[in-house]
């Protein structure tokens, strides 16, 4: 889009029917959720129990967690599909160094630290050597993958220390240790973004680099860190799943990428760059998880659940791409 | 002029020269820029003007010559670099994210802080609200609604933004690249009426433009420029458009002043 194109000449109506397709769409991910819970809860009598919710929220942590972390990637306008490898990559190398006898506290950090390298890998693939986002981490993906599998021989390891069945299994208050994790690591992921000068950063890399950078903005180093915490945040989702199953799985997670890109998108983030926000995100994958966990209880078949979400994942690129369309 | 030479000009430019393999762009360049004076800097394709004015804001790196600020000495190693020794460009394409307000624009990558619960660093948007406001208002731009993207708002409005940025931060010297080519009618106006209350706050702007209409209406002296060199340097009242087409093109001796 070039300004050639705009000045004076803009249309009135234009600008006002983008702004208000803008402020829809913006509404629309918490109009849809809300929809989604009374159309549920009508025809299950069991959705609207706090164990169902409880069980939602907690199936929604994994997703929603690497997520957040992939907000932060897609604002710049990228994208990190290898986080379901580096969840199950990071959660694997922790079993096996806490096999090995590794303490649980040091094994927690060798699945942060796994996690931050690959994704201080990809960074640097993509800003020092100028790689495209989409393939470099399609080729992390396809490594992390194969390196899980090598490390564990492709055996999946069982037997924790209580620390991480505490991380994956327990509740404080009555809320799942998971769920607490994931509303902290949201909080301090709103305020990163919203109220810092890293994230005016990271929304500026993502809407025109070139300013960004006669700005004054280190526009190399925000783009490295947006997948460094992407990786960080997929290696704690891995403690948290290998917490949960008490056992770290060499095909675990797989496809997860897919799921989180969705609940960004969802969420109301372009997949251009430059648009996004936690709360979106955070609705994004309650949304995902409240659709299956719907279909579930109506006992809907798994393969129509699929599809389905499917469906849901193509409305809502659908409709970024108009909102793209009226905004230029 | 008499009066002029006695001041320190604000930008002065030495012998400024820069070629591209065999074709030497800008050869030899002289230019003075005045506290409070507008000056454009016209000439036809190709004359050299854009190189010229990309070694003063910092892009190219001058092959020979000498760039004074104030009387010092200046070597720019970058747009930024340029920026922050208080030279600001206003590009054709504007360098404003578009996804941000204008409020947000006028301060990114300078954003102030305020501490948040106690123990928390947060960017204080009341207060980039409130001093974007102000410095608006300085101007007398007219911005509905400061949290409204850039996206959503006319090309004059942007380039009210670009210009309110750079008034803020204390410009010393204010380029525009072609401010009005990509504007309706009405938002010339309106830029080229900026461009004078800038001068009224001793803002030197130096502008290029094609539109010689333009640079009659706010300019107080002209410098043109043909193949890389200074052919001319007229000021405004004494001279008419046919000259400086005859200047531009090169169709007669040259009277140096």
């Amino acid at each position: 889009m070039t300004l050639d194109e705009q000045s004076a000449t803009l249309p009135k109506h234009r600008a006002f029917s983008g702004a208000v397709g803008e402020t829809m769409r913006r509404g629309s991910v918490l109009i849809a959720f809300i929809a989604l819970c009374i159309v549920f809860s009508l025809l299950s009598p069991r959705f609207l129990t706090v164990s169902n919710w409880l069980n939602v929220l907690l199936q929604t942590a994994t997703i929603g967690i690497v997520a957040i972390g992939q907000t932060f990637v897609i604002i710049t306008a990228g994208i990190d599909l290898s986080v379901g490898s580096v969840v199950a990559l990071s959660g694997m190398v922790a079993a096996v160094s806490m096999r090995a006898g590794a303490p649980a506290p040091v094994g927690i950090l060798v699945a942060l630290g796994v996690g931050s390298l690959v994704g201080l890998f990809n960074g640097f693939s993509v800003t020092y050597l100028k790689m495209t986002p989409f393939i470099v981490t399609l080729a992390t993906l396809a490594m992390g993958r194969g390196l899980t599998l090598a490390v564990s021989s492709g055996q999946t390891i069982f037997g924790f220390p209580d620390a991480f069945n505490f991380i994956g299994g327990e509740s404080i208050a009555g809320i799942p240790v998971p769920v607490i994790i994931l509303l902290l690591a949201f909080l301090a992921a709103y305020f990163i973004l919203s109220r810092t000068v890293f994230g005016h950063g990271v929304y500026s890399v993502g809407g025109n680099r070139e300013a960004a950078r006669l700005a004054g903005i280190p526009t190399v180093r925000v783009e490295l860190l947006v997948y460094v915490i992407s990786g960080l945040l997929a290696g704690l989702a891995g403690i948290i799943l290998m917490g949960r199953l008490d056992a770290a799985l060499p095909t675990s997670a797989t496809g997860l990428e897919l799921n989180a890109i969705a609940a960004v998108v969802i969420g109301g983030a372009s997949l251009f760059g430059g648009k996004g926000t936690m709360l979106g995100t955070l609705l994004g994958a309650l949304t995902i998880g409240v659709l299956a966990n719907g279909l579930n209880l109506l006992n809907v078949s798994p393969f129509w659940t699929q599809f389905i979400q499917g469906a849901v994942i193509f409305v809502a690129v659908l409709s970024d791409s108009l909102s793209q369309r009226t905004a230029e | 002029m008499a009066e002029q030479t006695k001041r320190e000009p604000t930008l002065r430019v030495a012998g400024l020269t820069k070629r591209f393999g065999g074709l030497t762009a800008v050869d030899h360049m002289d230019m003075n820029v005045y506290a409070g004076e507008v000056v454009g800097l016209i000439g036809d394709n190709g004359a050299g003007k854009s190189t010229l004015i990309k070694m003063i804001s910092g892009v190219y790196r001058p092959d020979d010559g000498k760039i004074f600020l104030d009387g010092e000495e200046t070597t720019f190693v970058s747009p930024l670099e340029a920026r922050r020794l208080g030279v600001e460009t206003i590009y054709q394409d504007l360098a404003l994210c578009e996804n941000l307000d204008a409020s947000v624009n006028i301060f990114l990558g300078r954003e102030p802080m305020r501490r948040s619960l106690g123990f928390l660093k947060a960017v204080d948007r009341k207060l980039m609200l409130t001093e974007s406001q102000s410095v608006l208002d300085r101007l007398d731009i007219h911005i509905p609604n400061l949290r409204k993207p850039i996206r959503e708002m006319s090309g004059g409005q942007r380039q009210a933004v670009a210009i309110a940025r750079a008034v803020y931060w204390n410009a010393r010297l204010m380029i525009m690249d072609e401010p009005t080519a990509a504007l309706g009618v009405p938002e010339q106006r309106k830029v080229l009426h900026l461009v004078n209350t800038l001068r009224e706050q001793n803002v030197p702007v130096l502008i290029i433009s094609h539109n010689l209409q333009d640079v009659f209406a706010v300019a107080d002296r002209v410098v043109i420029m043909r193949r890389g060199n200074k052919v001319g340097e007229r000021r405004i009242e004494e001279t008419s458009i046919d000259e400086l087409v005859t200047l531009m093109v090169g169709g007669e001796l040259v009277r140096e002043e």
